[in-house]
C-alpha cells in the first residue's frame, strides 16, 4: 500500500487571486501557515478555516481547505457550531482587532471562556483596513483616522489580557513577518486542545503603517522584544544582559542589566506558562518602558468544550439507552380511544 | 355547621350540558398551572375532548394578592369538537380577590364562583382595590357563588403530616381541585399517582396534598354545599378513535424536530438563547440528548443562529429557536443562510410585541418579519402551525423543506400555541414518508454552485468529505464556479435563481384546501396559526344556522400554495381574521388584487367564538 501522498505548500494554496495591498502583512502570515500546514500532516479535507469580515477575514479564500467567510465578528458563533457538529474537524479561526475585539468581542469572550478546541489568529492591525481606515478598539489613544480626525480618546484594548480575562487555556502572541517565531508558535497552537488565542502584530501598510516597527526593526528589536520560553529566564537586549526581576513588594516587574548592581541570573523571573498571573504581567508589558512579550504567554489545558458536550451526550445515551421517538411520544399520561 | 354562603339567583344554568368552560385563578405561587392540568387529564380520561390555555404572568413571583401577579388556567371541554379554550366561563375558582376582580369579567351571568373567604382579607381586599368584600356586599348577585374557608379547611386537613404553616397553605390547590372534580364526576387517581411521582422523595408533602385532595373531594360529596349545586354532568365526546395524549404546541414542535431530523436521517444542532416564550423548546430538546441531536445555548441570538449556521454549513442540520426580538437579531445571519444556501430552521414563538411587549401572551404581529425582515432580496419559505398537535407536522415539514432546497425555513408559532394543550392522536412515526439527505461525495464535476435541476437546492457537500473542499461566504459567487465574484450580469442571474429556487417550493407542497366549508360561496374565513381553533368553531356555528361561510387556514405562507388564488376568487367575501393589525390581508390582497376584509385583535389574548361569529354576521348581513 503506497503511502498517504506527501502534501506541499502548493495543494494547501488555491487559484484564488490573492486581494490584499502590496506590502500587506496578512501575505507572510498566509505564506506561513500555509507551509506549517503540511508539516502538521494534517489532511485538507479535515481542515475548516472560517473567518469574519475584515481584510484578514479574507484569509479562507486562499487555504485550499474547508472554509466559511461568514458575517461580520461572528465567526467564533460560527465555528462553535461547526465543531459541535462535527467534533472530528481540524478548525481555524481568522479574524481582526474590529471583527474579534470590537462587533465580536461577546463572541470571542464566550468562545474562549467555553474553550471550545479552535486555533483563532487574530491579527492585530490596530486599525479597521477593509472599511479604509477608521481607528479599532486596540488602536493607540491619539490615532489618527477618518472617524477621528483630532486622534483617538478611548483606551486601548489589549487583545491577549482580553483573552487571559475571558478564561482563555492558550494565550500567545508574535509578529506577522517572523516567520522562524510564528511556525513553531502555531505547531504548538495546533497541538493544544481547546481554544488557542494568538495575537498576530500585523502591518497595515496603507492605513497604519510602521506601528509595529519598534518590535521588527532588526536595530530596535532586541530592546523591544521579550521572546519568553516556557522554563527560560526572561532575559533581552542585543546580548541578552537584560532581565525582567519581580518586585514582591509592588507586584511589578523592573528592568535589570545582569552584572550591574550585583544582578545574577538567578534575581531574572523565570517563565512558567501554566502561571495566569505571570502571563498577565507579561501580556501587559508595553514600550517604551518594558519590551513586548512575544511567544506563549500562558498554556494551562482544560478539556474542551466539545469534549464535554459529548461526554455528557455520550453519558445520557449510555444511560437512556437506544432512543425511540415512537416510544418517547407514548411517554406519559396517554389513554385509548375505541 | 355551615361553612358555606350561597347566594343562588336562578335555576342552575348547565346541570346537564355538552360542554363547559373553567378557569383556575390565583397568585403566581398558588399552583394554579399544576391544578389546571391535573383537573385537564382527568377531564381528558373521562372522555370529554378539551383545550386548555395557561395564562400567567410576566413577573415571576409577584407579591402576593397583586392584581398583576394573577396567574390562570382555563379549559373547555366537551361532547363536541373542542379547538378553543372556550369564550365565557361557567366557573371561575379564585383563591383571592386578585384573581376575582381581574377574571370576572369573562363570567356568565349565572355562572358559579368558588372563592377562597380566608383569603378575601382586608389587606388583599384593598390590594386588589376592593373597598368592602364583594364576596358580602351583595355584588355578585348576579352570579352563584359558593364561599369557603378553604385555607382553614386545608390546614385541618394536612394536620397529621406535621407540615410548616407554609407547607400546609400551599396544598390549598390540591383541596379545590379535589372539589372541582367532584363537581364535574373526575376520577382523582391520576391526580394522586402524579402526585406520588411528583414527590417520591418527599412522601410527607405527597400524603398532605393527596389529604387535601380528598379532603375537598369529600366535602363536595358530603353535601356541604348549598342546594342547587350538584354535580355538572358534561357528556362524554365523540373523538376518533387512537391513543390519545396532551401535548402543548412547544412539546409536539421539539418532538416534531427529532422526527424530522429522523425522518431526513440527519444529526441535529438545536442552538438558542433563553427568551418567553420560546424557551421550553430548548428545555425540552435539552432533556433528549438520546435522540441525535446536540443542544447549544448560546451567549446571545446572534451567537445561536450562527452556531447553527456553523453546525449546517457541518453537514448536520442547524436550528435556533427564539421569539421576535431575538429574531430581529438573528436577521444578518439568516441572510447569510441566504446568501450561502444552507439549510436552517428558525423557529419564532410569536409573542406580543414591539420590543418586550407582553412577553407571557400571544400576537401574530411577526408576519411581516418572516417574510420581510432581512437585508436584500431573502426570500425564505414560511410556515405556520395551526394547533398544538399541528406543531409536530409543521415542524416536520420545516425540516423538509431546508434540506431539500438547502434554504433556511422559517416556522411561525406562538406563545398560544406554545403553552395551550389539547388531545392529540399519538402520531406514528412509520406513518411518516422519509426524505433522507444525501451528502455530495463525488468530486467528479463538483462546483460547491453546482445546483439540482428539479428543486434548484445548491449542492450540500460537508466538511471531511476528501476531494470536495470549498470556499462559502457572505460574499457574492460566480454561477457556475462558486468562487467569490462581483460581475454585474452574475449577480442578477444569482438572485434571480435564490428566488426562482424559493418560488418553485410551490410545486413540492400541497395545494391549498378548505378547513371547513365549500371551495366558493358568499363568504370565507381566512385565517393562519394558533387562530385556527376560534375560527373553526365560529365557521361551524354559523353554517349550523344556515349561513354560507368556509373556512381557510394557510400553513404555507410563503410560498403560497399554487391554488390559492384562485381558490380566493371562488368567494363573494373573503375575511382575514389575524392577531395583529392585518399583515397577511396587505400580502393577500397585493398578491391575488382581491378585495377583502379583515377582523384583527390584538390584545395579547386569543379570539373569542364569538367575536368572529359577530364579524360573519355583520359581512353576511345576518343577525
Ligand atoms: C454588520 C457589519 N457592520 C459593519 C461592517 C463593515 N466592516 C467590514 S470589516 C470592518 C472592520 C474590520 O476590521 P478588522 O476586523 O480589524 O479587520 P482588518 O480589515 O483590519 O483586517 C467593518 C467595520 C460589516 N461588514 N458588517
Ligand atoms: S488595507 Fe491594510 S490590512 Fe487591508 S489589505 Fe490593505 S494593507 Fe492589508
Ligand atoms: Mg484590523
Amino acid at each position: 500500500m503506497n503511502a498517504p501522498e506527501k502534501l506541499t505548500l502548493k495543494d494547501f494554496a488555491t487559484d484564488q487571486e490573492v486581494r490584499w495591498c502590496p506590502g500587506c502583512g496578512d501575505y507572510a502570515i498566509l505564506k506561513c501557515v500555509q507551509r506549517l500546514m503540511p508539516e502538521l500532516g494534517v489532511t485538507r479535507e479535515n481542515t475548516v478555516f472560517v473567518s469574519g469580515i475584515g481584510c484578514s477575514s479574507r484569509f479562507p479564500y486562499y487555504m485550499n481547505t474547508y472554509g466559511f467567510h461568514t458575517i461580520h465578528g461572528r465567526a467564533p458563533a460560527i465555528a462553535t457550531g461547526v465543531k459541535l457538529a462535527n467534533p472530528e474537524l481540524d478548525v481555524w479561526l481568522v479574524t481582526g482587532d474590529g471583527d474579534g475585539l470590537s462587533i465580536g468581542g461577546n463572541h470571542m469572550l464566550h468562545v474562549l471562556r467555553r474553550n471550545v478546541d479552535l486555533q483563532i489568529l487574530l491579527f492585530n492591525n490596530e486599525i479597521y483596513g477593509l472599511t479604509k481606515g477608521q481607528y479599532s478598539p486596540t488602536s493607540q489613544l491619539g490615532t489618527r483616522s477618518p472617524s477621528t480626525p483630532d486622534g483617538s480618546v478611548d483606551m486601548p484594548l489589549n487583545p491577549c489580557l482580553f483573552a487571559l480575562g475571558a478564561g482563555a487555556r492558550f494565550v500567545a502572541r508574535t509578529i506577522d513577518t517572523d516567520t522562524k517565531h510564528m511556525t513553531p508558535l502555531l505547531r504548538r497552537a495546533h497541538e493544544h486542545k481547546g481554544a488557542s488565542f494568538i495575537e498576530i502584530y500585523q502591518n497595515c501598510p496603507v492605513y497604519n503603517d510602521g506601528i509595529f516597527d519598534y518590535v521588527k526593526d532588526k536595530k530596535t528589536a532586541a530592546e523591544t522584544r521579550l521572546v519568553v520560553e516556557h522554563g527560560k529566564p526572561l532575559l533581552f537586549g542585543a546580548d541578552r544582559q537584560k532581565g525582567l526581576r519581580l518586585n514582591a513588594r509592588t507586584l511589578s516587574f523592573e528592568v535589570v542589566t545582569l552584572g550591574e548592581d550585583g544582578v545574577t541570573e538567578n534575581d531574572i523571573m523565570v517563565h512558567d506558562e501554566t502561571s495566569k498571573p505571570l502571563a498577565q504581567m507579561l501580556a501587559e508589558l508595553k514600550t517604551p518602558d518594558f519590551p513586548e512579550a512575544i511567544g506563549v504567554l500562558f498554556c494551562r489545558p482544560e478539556q474542551s468544550y466539545v469534549d464535554s458536550v459529548y461526554q455528557q451526550i455520550s453519558t445520557v445515551r449510555a444511560k437512556k439507552g437506544i432512543a425511540d421517538l415512537n416510544l418517547l411520544l407514548r411517554e406519559g399520561h396517554t389513554w385509548q380511544v375505541e | 355547621m355551615s361553612v358555606v354562603e350561597s347566594i343562588p339567583v336562578r335555576e342552575d344554568p348547565t346541570p346537564d350540558s355538552s360542554s363547559a368552560v373553567v378557569r383556575f385563578a390565583g397568585d403566581s405561587g398558588d399552583g394554579m398551572q399544576l391544578t389546571g392540568s391535573n383537573f385537564t387529564q382527568a377531564t381528558a380520561l373521562y372522555g370529554n375532548d378539551l383545550a386548555t390555555f395557561p395564562d400567567f404572568p410576566a413577573e415571576i413571583r409577584a407579591p402576593a394578592g397583586a392584581t398583576f401577579g394573577v396567574s390562570a388556567f382555563q379549559i373547555y371541554f366537551g361532547a363536541d369538537e373542542v379547538t378553543t379554550a372556550g369564550d365565557d366561563l361557567d366557573v371561575l375558582v379564585v383563591m383571592n380577590p386578585a384573581a376575582l376582580i381581574t377574571n370576572l369579567k369573562d363570567l356568565l351571568e349565572g355562572g358559579l364562583i368558588i372563592a377562597d373567604k380566608d383569603a378575601f382579607t382586608n389587606r388583599n381586599l384593598a390590594r386588589a382595590g376592593y373597598t368592602t368584600n364583594p364576596l358580602e356586599d351583595g355584588s355578585l348577585d348576579a352570579y352563584r357563588l359558593i364561599s369557603i374557608d378553604i385555607t382553614k379547611q386545608v390546614i385541618a386537613a394536612v394536620e397529621p403530616f406535621g407540615l410548616s404553616h407554609k407547607f400546609a397553605v400551599r396544598c390549598k390547590n390540591m383541596w379545590t381541585l379535589g372539589l372541582v372534580m367532584w363537581l364535574f364526576d373526575r376520577d382523582k387517581q391520576t391526580t394522586i399517582d402524579n402526585l406520588n411521582a411528583k414527590f417520591a422523595v418527599k412522601q410527607d408533602i405527597a400524603k398532605a396534598n393527596i389529604a387535601a385532595l380528598n379532603a375537598g373531594n369529600s366535602f363536595a360529596e358530603t353535601a356541604e354545599l348549598p342546594s342547587g349545586i350538584e354535580v355538572y354532568k358534561i357528556q362524554k365526546a365523540d373523538v376518533l378513535p387512537g391513543l390519545y395524549k396532551n401535548t402543548t404546541g412547544s412539546e409536539a414542535l421539539a418532538l416534531g424536530l427529532i422526527a424530522g431530523g429522523q425522518l431526513a436521517n440527519i444529526p441535529l444542532t438545536f442552538a438558542s438563547y433563553p427568551i418567553t416564550p420560546a424557551s421550553s423548546l430548548l428545555h425540552t430538546l435539552s432533556a433528549h440528548k438520546e435522540f441525535d441531536i446536540v443542544t447549544f445555548q448560546a451567549e446571545d441570538e446572534i451567537a445561536a443562529v450562527c452556531a447553527a449556521i456553523g453546525a449546517s454549513f457541518a453537514g448536520s442540520l442547524g436550528i435556533t429557536s427564539s421569539s421576535g426580538p431575538g429574531i430581529s437579531l438573528k436577521g444578518e445571519a439568516i441572510s447569510l443562510a441566504c446568501a450561502t444556501e444552507l439549510p436552517l430552521v428558525v423557529v419564532n414563538t410569536q409573542r406580543g410585541g414591539p420590543s418586550t411587549g407582553l412577553p407571557t401572551k400571544t400576537e401574530q404581529s411577526d408576519l411581516n418579519q418572516a417574510l420581510y425582515g432581512r437585508h436584500a432580496d431573502t426570500t425564505l419559505p414560511v410556515l405556520a402551525s395551526s394547533t398544538p398537535g399541528d406543531c409536530f407536522d409543521v415542524a416536520i415539514e420545516a425540516v423538509r423543506l431546508a434540506t431539500k432546497f438547502s434554504t433556511p425555513v422559517l416556522l411561525l408559532s406562538d406563545g398560544y400555541l406554545a403553552n395551550a394543550s389539547g388531545p392529540w392522536i399519538i402520531p406514528d412515526l412509520n406513518d411518516y414518508q422519509d426524505f433522507h439527505v444525501v451528502h455530495e461525495t463525488n468530486p467528479e464535476g463538483f462546483s460547491p454552485a453546482n445546483r439540482d435541476e428539479d428543486t434548484l437546492a445548491r449542492v450540500w457537500a460537508k466538511p471531511g468529505t476528501p476531494g470536495l473542499e470549498h470556499r462559502i461566504g457572505g460574499i457574492e459567487k460566480d454561477f457556475e464556479t462558486g468562487d467569490i465574484s462581483y460581475d454585474s450580469d452574475n449577480h442578477q442571474k444569482m438572485t434571480a435563481i435564490r428566488k426562482a429556487k424559493i418560488d418553485g417550493i410551490d410545486r413540492f407542497i400541497p395545494e391549498q384546501a378548505v378547513s371547513l366549508g365549500s371551495t366558493q360561496g358568499e363568504l370565507v374565513v381566512v385565517g393562519w396559526g394558533s387562530t385556527f381553533g376560534a375560527i373553526h368553531q365560529a365557521v361551524k356555528q354559523c353554517r349550523a344556522s344556515g349561513s354560507d361561510v368556509s373556512h381557510i387556514h394557510i400553513r404555507y405562507l410563503l410560498p403560497f400554495p399554487a391554488n390559492l388564488g384562485e381558490l380566493l376568487k371562488g368567494y363573494e367575501k373573503v375575511l382575514v381574521t389575524e392577531m395583529n393589525t392585518g399583515q397577511l390581508v396587505e400580502v393577500l390582497k397585493s398578491k391575488f388584487l382581491i378585495e377583502m376584509q379583515q377582523l384583527n385583535k390584538t390584545s395579547g389574548q386569543p379570539f373569542k367564538i364569538r367575536e368572529i361569529v359577530d364579524a360573519i354576521h355583520s359581512l353576511l348581513g345576518g343577525d
